[in-house]
């Protein structure tokens, strides 16, 4: 039937088309929803793509997902704010070597009604303790990402058995920063977020920053080039120009170049030792 | 190069048709010939479209035997066809549909062209070739499924009422193709309820009541005076069912 | 309201603009959805049409099934393929995870069933109608399913249209099996997933108008033709 060849023949052309259009000079990088949230990356990429010509490829995850993509072979770089987490993947031998790249902070946010009474203050462990004896809405992104992990071990610090303590006032909405800080704006609650992705964020209705600056609320990140004796698939020589790249002097700068309505993101520390 | 045997004549033994619980057809036994144009009559509910069915292949005796003289081979091309009340046609031109039932029968290209020209010109269709055939008055239809069959020129056919639904002057001209196609040496098998049609068109008339063949007569002569009671109260109008 | 007017606004700015990276992700999702429903006709279609004609054991056991699969979630399907494309997956090798072509493959899937149902029903409605005469004519249920599937081709349109809905629409698939890659997989669907979450709602809003606009146009395209070519065939 006359149809049914021509259907064929545009069939495979829009294949083609499609599987035209892929380079092969690309790397695939895991990362985090709040890295690409920020913008950082549609910044960063452009100046390296136009430098060494390769196409940087990012899947934005929560750090646990992004981890467990490249344990499946599935990325050639994972860049993410999880210290432990990484440090574990590198035990496994799924990773290379861990390289410090920059850090940003996180922040407490809260409604600007501040029902805890939290608000100026730059103690975060503080904060949380007074946030759960006032049974005050707190949102959890819940999601093993790295700002969810922090969140976890800011309640340890304080003390708090998130166990016992959970109630109506802890909401585990398992989702990215973005939605959870939605959610919480909708709840008027207080969350824990990157401050790259508030700083971008713009449905915050009533919520407001309440506590900055803490030691504790430093969020590292860094970068680490998949195992290519466990997966052979890995591009291993373009994903270490990217690496290199990002830790050497004009990575860094181009880092600090990064800002938002005057203010800079992230602060690039790779000479940092044990960061 | 020798030509197939012909299908004819068609013998049917000891024929019964059951759906569900009922009867339709209750132990026919006859033998269809070459040359003489049949006439199905006989009540509503008596069988006559279910023995059509029967004798064409599309549906399967419970008991009895149905066999051709030289039976049809799967994947050959037809030698028999019908035509229904109302026709089937395809959303397509008059004539894709008659090359359509070429194709199936295995004849491609000019040659198939020219036979598809020449049957609608013998069914007076040839200015309507182009027309979509879902578009074509009922008549028009009628004469269209006509010269589909006409042009595989099948050994026989079977008609189920063909002009049951047409106006007397569209249902003349259909009778008018059918006799041309007897005449060109298709064996005729006409379900009608029409009497005046059965008379015109008819050489001998088999009739069916209650799923039984109850006569079996020349059309001249059941006409004049039937053989069975049934048949002469049929004739009257007397006989509903 | 105010928020719909303003996102109303920005989509026509917009689309005035023609902003290029607005026109990559139209041209993208409408290459995707496309593929998908091309090559999803040519396995639905036919599947369909050829269940309708035939009867056989477990016919109707399979017809209840492809039913059902016409809800299957977008983000079951995008997990499965995921899993069958990833390096770790059976199909690692070829290496087309987060690429558009993933993405067609996923949508494929994920309307062939809804493409099959729909026809299914559609031809065995007719059958009853063609059955004896095809029979007649000396036609086999293959030739008959493929007869019926061109007889009925202006209906069979609105079922092409709900396919092509289905996966101009979807966002689970094709987020998981393509993650959303700036500039190279990352469709309409995504992209307004992505500025929700980034808290933009009136530019998410907007891009969800000019997807609805896109949709919409290609529907009433379709109607167009089918219908002058219907009035014309009969």
């Amino acid at each position: 039937m006359v149809s049914a060849r021509r259907m064929f023949i545009a069939l495979l052309l829009s294949l083609v088309a499609l599987g035209a259009s892929a380079q092969e000079r690309f790397i695939t990088v895991a990362s985090t929803t709040s890295t690409e949230q920020s913008g950082l990356f549609g910044y960063l990429l452009p100046i390296f793509e136009k430098k060494t010509g390769i196409e940087v490829r990012v899947v934005a995850l929560g750090t646990g997902q992004a981890l467990d993509l490249a344990r499946r072979g599935d990325a050639d770089v994972v860049f993410v704010h999880a210290k432990a987490a990484e440090e574990k993947f590198l035990a496994e031998g799924e990773g290379v070597k861990r390289y410090p790249v920059m850090y940003n902070d996180f922040v407490l946010i809260g409604p600007k009604s501040d029902p805890a009474k939290v608000a100026g203050g730059d103690n975060v462990t503080w904060a949380l303790t007074k946030i759960q004896a006032a049974q005050a809405p707190f949102v959890s992104r819940g999601d093993r990402s790295g700002t969810h992990m922090a969140e976890l071990d800011l309640w340890k610090a304080s003390g708090i058995d998130l166990d016992k303590a959970k109630g109506a006032w802890y909401r585990d909405v398992g989702q990215g920063m973005g939605p959870a800080l939605n959610t919480a704006s909708s709840m008027n609650a207080y969350i824990l977020s990157d401050r790259g992705t508030w700083l971008a964020f713009k449905n915050r209705g009533d919520l407001e920053i309440a506590v900055q600056g803490d030691k504790r609320l430093f969020n590292q990140y860094g970068v680490m080039l998949v195992n290519p004796d466990k997966h052979p698939s890995v591009k291993k020589d373009l994903g270490q120009t990217f690496i290199d790249w990002l830790v050497s002097p004009e990575g860094q700068q181009a880092i600090a170049g990064y800002k938002i309505g005057g203010e800079q993101l992230f602060y690039p520390n790779a000479d940092q030792a044990g960061a | 190069m020798r030509a197939p045997s012909s299908l004819l004549p068609l013998v049917l033994d000891g024929v019964v048709f059951e759906a569900g619980s009922r009867r339709i057809v209750d132990g026919i036994s006859l033998m269809l010939e070459r040359g003489p144009r049949t006439i199905v009559l006989g009540p509503n509910g008596a069988g006559k479209s279910v023995l059509l069915r029967l004798c064409h292949g599309l549906l399967r005796p419970t008991a009895g035997r149905i066999e051709w003289n030289a039976p049809e081979l799967p994947g050959a091309p037809r030698r028999q066809a019908m035509v229904f009340q109302r026709p089937v046609l395809l959303r397509r031109s008059a004539r894709r549909n008659v090359t359509y039932a070429l194709n199936l029968a295995g004849v491609r290209g000019e040659e198939c062209e020219e036979c598809a020209t020449e049957a609608l010109r013998k069914v007076g269709l040839d200015a309507l070739g182009e027309r979509y055939a879902r578009t074509l008055s009922g008549g028009e239809q009628q004469r269209l499924a006509l010269a589909r069959v006409w042009a595989l020129r099948p050994e026989i056919l079977f008609l189920d009422e063909p002009t049951a639904s047409l106006d007397p002057g569209a249902a003349h001209e259909v009778e008018n193709v059918i006799a041309a196609m007897h005449a060109a040496g298709t064996k005729i098998v006409m379900v009608t309820h029409n009497l005046g049609q059965a008379h015109r068109l008819g050489d001998e008339v088999l009739f069916l009541h209650q799923g039984r063949l109850v006569e079996r007569t020349p059309a001249g002569q059941f006409f004049k005076r039937p053989a069975s009671n049934e048949a002469a109260k049929f004739l009257e109008g007397e006989l509903p069912w | 309201m105010n928020d719909i007017v303003d996102a109303a606004a920005r989509a026509v700015g917009l689309v005035t603009a023609l902003d290029p990276t607005l026109v990559q992700i139209v041209g993208l999702s409408l290459r995707v959805s496309i593929a998908a429903v091309i090559l999803g006709c040519s396995i639905g279609l036919p599947f369909g049409s050829a269940i309708a004609v035939n009867e056989f054991r477990g016919k109707h056991a399979l017809v209840v099934v492809l039913n059902g699969l016409m809800g299957l979630p977008s983000v079951v399907v995008g997990l499965v393929v995921y899993l069958l494309l990833s390096r770790a997956g059976p199909l690692g090798s070829w290496g087309i995870l987060f690429t558009p072509t993933a993405m067609v493959i996923a949508q494929t899937i994920l309307i062939a069933p809804t493409l099959a149902a729909l026809s299914q029903q559609l031809v065995a409605d007719a059958w009853g109608e063609y059955r004896e005469q095809l029979r007649s004519l000396g036609e086999t249920k293959l030739g008959a399913a493929a007869t019926l599937l061109w007889d009925l081709r202006f209906s069979l349109v609105t079922i092409v249209l709900a396919g092509f809905g289905r996966a101009a629409s979807e966002v689970g698939a094709v987020m998981i099996v393509g993650g959303n890659i700036d500039g190279v997989t990352r469709v309409m669907t995504t992209a307004i997933a992505l500025e929700t979450s980034k808290g933009d709602l009136p530019l998410a809003l907007a891009l969800g108008f000019i997807l609805l606009s896109v949709v919409l146009a290609l529907n009433a395209g379709a109607f167009v033709a089918k219908e002058s070519a219907r009035r014309r065939y009969g």
